[in-house]
């Protein structure tokens, strides 16, 4: 790892270890930072008691953390998947199917789906990698619609209708707690400090420069030795095991899952719409668009949507519009320094 | 299976994949002229159905006749939509790619609250026109007025564009920005404006196309996802910027669903068309017509 923390400091007048010194203890640094802000997260439910405001804050949360597991692949490796939902589904789908069906412990069903879901992703990488650009994600598009019509019409896993769980009373084990849901923040907040600590460590690994070489340019990275190939395979694997984990704590929470709940296209770029507004390819992105965009998104739904006059889609789509407009780089780049953005950039 | 049948399925799949060659070619020449995926297109088709099940309703003629007028409305809209929207997004100088997604998304999220704003979420369809109901009867043969009616229309709408392509001034202008942006601005062209009559004369087309299907497909806010895939996998399948390959391979699409239907279940109809561009983007990445 020495050596790659010394490739990895910004060099320019400053001798080696210095500059090598200081990278260290801005690491350091954004650990304690974070280390900060997960207490305060995992602290914020007991300040909030209204079930509506917790609602908001697991959504926030679990969505922070699949847009970070998005961003893995997304923005760091520069892949743009528009497909996420089918492994979230996968996830759904494996925990929803082993524990009504068999009774077996969700707890498994989140492993298993993730495991499953990383194989998916290695066998949706290992042809479709060869695309490029806009090719890729449409690509990644019909694939994700291809198994959600499969799902639909595949009986054993409950098709059109969907996997109803059963009322159990609140307990860890079956990951069900209709009286609190406290413990569904922790979760998703467990689910993102997870994510985090992925991409904090492999961000500036040689993996994490790999993906960045592939993302600014596959031709260059490939002829500078890095294995664009094997680099863009890791990104899907971690990205997709991480989103079905997401799926799966998805489908404890809401204790009904059908097809078009947990697979249909939105999702995707649900998935990708907090990294891409915070600021994509960074560490904090995610959860800052989440913050911004879940609370807006469910707040005007339910103050504006429930006549259905779309006034609540009209909202939506126009912040979307607007901030990616305005702010391609991200909301973050607002708080950093041009120069600096400019290096996280590259 | 009977000779007839399979003929009937052939006839049908021919007819289903000229509209949908007719949906995906705007998508594809905007593509081919800026680098730009659209994702507003399904709502696009979707306003060229409202707009024509709204002009019916006041105006009380018929769809067939009230098409141009849909069409000129929908140019009208893809030129905005460009200076208001895209023309935006291609000045981000970073993630780019991402910009334009989500533009466009916002974009169509946006389009569909409008929608459900001005016309509720429920279904519509236009009962009484001309071409509704009616069949044509050839030989034990039943082939839809409508369908016929719009696989006519996107005939005439490949034959126009290919004059227009070809044999005017702004065909030219469209081809040679499509090539070099950059050599077009120095011999005196307005990229800027040839991209927005560009968006303008694609959103036209699958104003036509939405004009057609507004006759014999339910229409509500979220009618555009279905029809918006089909035209990404067409797309991708004919080649991206290939406007012919749109129409090549929208007949592919139509008569693979129709085949596929006779051997699956009907809801798994899309099955193959996926299975079929899975299989061709893999051999060939670039499409049937594209070029990388």
């Amino acid at each position: 790892m020495a050596g790659t923390t010394i490739t990895a400091a910004p060099t320019g007048s400053l001798p080696l270890d210095e500059s090598a010194r200081r990278f260290t203890a801005k690491r350091r640094r954004s650990l304690y930072v974070g280390a900060v802000v997960f207490a305060a997260l995992a602290a914020l439910p007991y300040a909030i008691r209204d079930v509506y405001l917790q609602n908001v804050l697991v959504l926030t949360l679990l969505y922070a953390a699949l847009s970070q597991s998005w961003n893995i692949l997304g923005g760091y490796c520069g892949q743009i998947s528009l497909g996420h939902a089918l492994y979230f589904g996968i996830g759904a789908y494996a925990t929803s199917i082993l524990f009504v069906n068999y009774g077996i412990t969700p707890w498994a069903g989140l492993g298993l789906g993730a495991v499953i879901a990383a194989l998916v992703a290695l066998a949706i990488g290992w042809p479709c990698f060869r695309l490029g650009g806009h090719y890729f994600s449409i690509a990644t598009i019909v694939i994700a619609e291809a198994g959600l019509l499969l799902v639909q019409n595949w009986d054993f896993v409950g098709g059109a209708m969907g996997v109803q769980w059963p009322f159990n009373p609140d307990a860890w084990a079956t990951l069900q707690f209709a009286q609190d849901k406290v413990p569904y923040v922790h979760l998703a907040l467990g689910l993102f400090v997870a994510t985090w600590l992925v991409t904090y460590g492999v961000a500036e690994s040689r993996w994490g420069y790999g993906w960045r070489a592939v993302k600014d340019d596959p031709a260059a990275a490939q002829s500078l030795g890095v294995e664009v190939f094997r680099s863009k395979m890791a990104a899907a694997a971690i990205s997709a095991f991480f989103t079905a984990i997401g799926g799966g704590l998805y489908a404890a929470y809401v204790s009904y899952i059908d097809p078009e709940s947990v697979m249909s296209f939105r999702f995707s770029l649900l998935f990708a719409l907090p990294a891409v507004l915070g600021g994509v390819g960074t560490l904090w992105g995610a959860l800052v668009g989440a913050v911004i965009l879940i609370p807006i998104t469910e707040i005007s739904r339910s103050y504006l949507g429930g006549t259905g006059s779309g006034i609540d889609l009209i909202f939506y789509g126009a912040l979307v519009m607007i901030v990616s407009l305005a702010r391609p780089e991200g909301v973050l780049s607002l708080f950093k320094r041009t120069r600096k953005a400019r290096n996280a950039e590259i | 299976m009977t000779m007839q049948a399979l003929v009937q399925v052939l006839a049908s799949g021919l007819l289903t994949g000229l509209i949908y060659g007719l949906v995906a070619v705007g998508l594809s020449l905007i593509f081919g002229l800026m680098d730009v995926v659209n994702f507003a297109h399904g709502e696009f088709l979707m306003l060229a159905m409202y707009a024509t099940f709204g002009l019916v309703m006041v105006s009380g003629l018929d769809p067939v006749v009230l098409m141009p007028l849909v069409a000129a409305l929908m140019f009208v809209l893809g030129g905005t939509v460009y200076v208001g929207v895209v023309r935006f997004a291609m000045r981000a100088r970073a993630n780019q790619g991402m910009v334009q997604i989500f533009a466009t998304f916002g974009l169509a999220t946006l389009l569909q609250g409008v929608a459900q704003y001005l016309f509720t979420p429920d279904y519509r369809s236009l009962s009484n026109s001309w071409l509704g109901g009616k069949t044509l009867d050839l030989g034990g043969i039943f082939l839809p007025w409508p369908q016929i009616f719009g696989a006519l229309v996107s005939l005439a709408a490949f034959g126009g564009l290919f004059l227009l392509m070809t044999r005017t001034d702004f065909g030219r202008a469209l081809e040679a920005t499509r090539e070099d942006q950059g050599a077009v601005a120095l011999v005196g062209i307005d990229c800027n404006r040839v991209f927005a009559l560009g968006w303008g004369l694609g959103a036209a087309l699958v104003g036509l196309a939405g004009a057609v299907l507004a006759v014999f497909y339910y229409i509500h806010p979220g009618v555009g996802g279905a029809f918006a895939l089909i035209a990404y996998v067409t797309v991708a399948l004919g080649g991206f910027g290939s406007v012919f390959g749109a129409l090549a391979a929208g007949l592919i699409v139509g008569l693979v669903e129709a085949a596929t239907a006779l051997i699956l279940p009907p809801s798994l109809k899309s099955v193959g068309v996926y299975a079929l561009y899975l299989l061709v983007v893999l051999v060939r990445p670039q499409g049937l017509f594209g070029r990388l």
